[in-house]
């Protein structure tokens, strides 16, 4: 009888703790909405971490994305036949670039490198008792310090996913003609030719939701962290593996909705 | 005044207050003593709504501290100065961002020069040269500077009530002595309710008017000095002679 009860308490307890996560999430999200209000502090304190992931981030998504967009150009000449004429690599290329790779590449990168940022510093001014100094100064942590991290995320992303997009494209371009005899004409036609604007929109809609995701995920890691050095980094470490599937599921999803 | 009702918390199993009854009149310093993980930060983060009892009330001026709204409780937080174990400074501002959070008035926090001046006067009452420190960060400050800056910041705002959380623990015996004068320095100027948790027996006697002993949940014993060096109370009497067998017991 007890073995049998085993797995119904252990599905018991798991459906617990979720429903105690989904409980604390929803508070953050009400503290959040209250916090608001507070523009004069949680605006200039955007601006700063803006900077700190936009500025911060250039150097890993430059990198990134050039040799994403080089061996996308390298594996679409690797596939190409030559019944095919050779303009359709440069719709492979943009398309493959702007609507999957560019987003959800960046979007896992930011993930962690954001992501743990957010949840270390956060859980690291939890233990050190950080938070608990600005709640008895009267002071609300959710516009001192979670929305200027959630707003930056959600503006961040999409711009450094704009940036990724247009430096893997370009990489693509260059790398393509190295291993194909493929003019600059043939490339941009082919990029034209099945061009649609929403593209573009899809690849920033995309990352918006991947910004925003990576911020409040990671934010809601650091700021529920318990004991010390160990919880920091487990709050770290949960913030990155959260953050990654949820984007790939927000990418399913989006998929689903937005490209029917 | 503060006073607390019955008041009981639990961590999952581990039951941590267990009815505690514990006043705190005006213009007194108690000094809130036990061992080591009995509770006594739980019980001074209860009096600033940082955690919630399971049962029992807390009342600070006749207000019941878990059923303020949200804007009653930051008004009274803003009466309410509190000194963290390890200063809780925020380590991405300086010393003088640090302390100027301290100003729990938002009208005279956006006042650039009223800042300056109760930045530098608050440094100066916990004995820290301004232009010294003002521009250092946390990481930079030694430990004991580090709890003069937290208790600059708490003081800032100038509260009526002081919670002091273990302020010298970490402390050599030096640093710990003069952070105690500290205490006794700004209790003395500011007119201040103040209460201190520590395990320092020492420091307790040195500072507080009254004493109060926590342990296993409960209040053992509140009372004056001499309440407390007369008691018989087997764990009022263990836990003074723990700390004071090697050296003399104060008069």
């Amino acid at each position: 009888m007890e073995i049998a009860l085993r797995p119904v308490r252990t599905l018991g307890r798991m459906m617990m703790m979720a429903l105690a996560h989904l409980g604390r999430f929803s508070m953050m999200l009400l503290e959040i909405a209250r916090g608001i209000v507070e523009w004069r502090i949680w605006l200039p304190r955007t601006f700063t971490e803006s900077f700190n992931i936009g500025v911060g981030s250039l150097l890993i998504v430059v990198v990134i994305s050039a040799f994403a967009g080089a061996v996308t150009a390298f594996q679409a000449g690797y596939q190409w036949q030559s019944s095919l004429p050779v303009y359709v690599l440069g719709t492979l290329i943009v398309s493959t670039i702007v609507l999957e790779l560019g987003p959800v590449l960046i979007g896992l990168v930011l993930a962690g490198r954001i992501g743990a940022r957010y949840a270390a510093e956060l859980g690291t001014m939890r233990v050190t008792e950080q938070i608990d100094a600005l709640e008895s100064l009267g002071r609300s942590p959710a516009s001192h310090l979670i929305i200027p991290r959630v707003i930056a995320g959600f503006l961040m992303v999409p711009a450094l996913t704009i940036l990724a997009d247009l430096i893997a494209i370009s990489s693509g371009w260059y790398s393509v003609k190295q291993v194909l005899p493929m003019t600059n004409e043939d490339f941009t036609y082919g990029a034209q030719y099945y061009w649609r604007p929403f593209d573009g929109y899809y690849s920033v809609i995309k990352a918006f939701f991947f910004g925003g995701a990576i911020a409040l995920i990671s934010c809601y890691m650091g700021f529920n962290t318990k004991q010390g050095a160990e919880g920091v980094g487990k709050s770290t470490t949960a913030a990155v593996v959260a953050s990654s599937v949820v984007i790939l599921i927000i990418n399913a999803v989006l998929a689903r909705v937005l490209l029917n | 005044m503060i006073e607390l009702q019955g008041v009981k918390k639990r961590f999952g199993e581990l039951i941590v207050l267990d009815g505690v009854d514990f006043t705190v009149n005006e213009g007194e310093t108690v000094a809130l003593l036990g061992p080591s993980g009995t509770g006594k930060s739980v019980l001074l983060k209860h009096i600033i709504g940082l955690i919630h009892p399971d049962e029992g009330r807390i009342l600070v001026d006749g207000q019941d501290v878990n059923r303020l709204s949200r804007k009653e409780l930051t008004k009274l937080r803003t009466r309410i100065g509190y000194v963290f174990q390890n200063g809780a400074l925020f380590d991405s501002m300086n010393v003088f961002e640090n302390i100027r959070l301290g100003i729990t008035d938002e009208r005279l926090c956006k006042d650039n020069d009223y800042c300056t001046d109760r930045v530098v006067a608050c440094l100066e009452q916990v004995n820290l040269q301004p232009r010294v420190v003002m521009t250092k960060f946390p990481a930079e400050l030694s430990g004991g500077m580090r709890k003069r800056v937290g208790i600059a910041r708490a003081i800032a705002g100038k509260p009526k009530y002081l919670l002091y959380d273990e302020p010298t623990s970490g402390l050599d015996p030096v640093n710990a002595d003069i952070i105690d004068d500290l205490v006794k320095q700004l209790d003395n100027e500011l007119g201040v309710t103040s209460i201190m948790v520590t395990h320092d027996v020492r420091g307790a006697f040195k500072v507080a008017d009254k004493l109060a002993l926590l342990s296993e949940g409960k209040i053992v014993l509140q009372g004056t000095q001499q309440e407390f060096l007369n008691s018989d109370h087997e764990k009022v009497r263990a836990f003074l002679e723990r700390d004071f067998e090697n050296r003399p017991i104060p008069a």
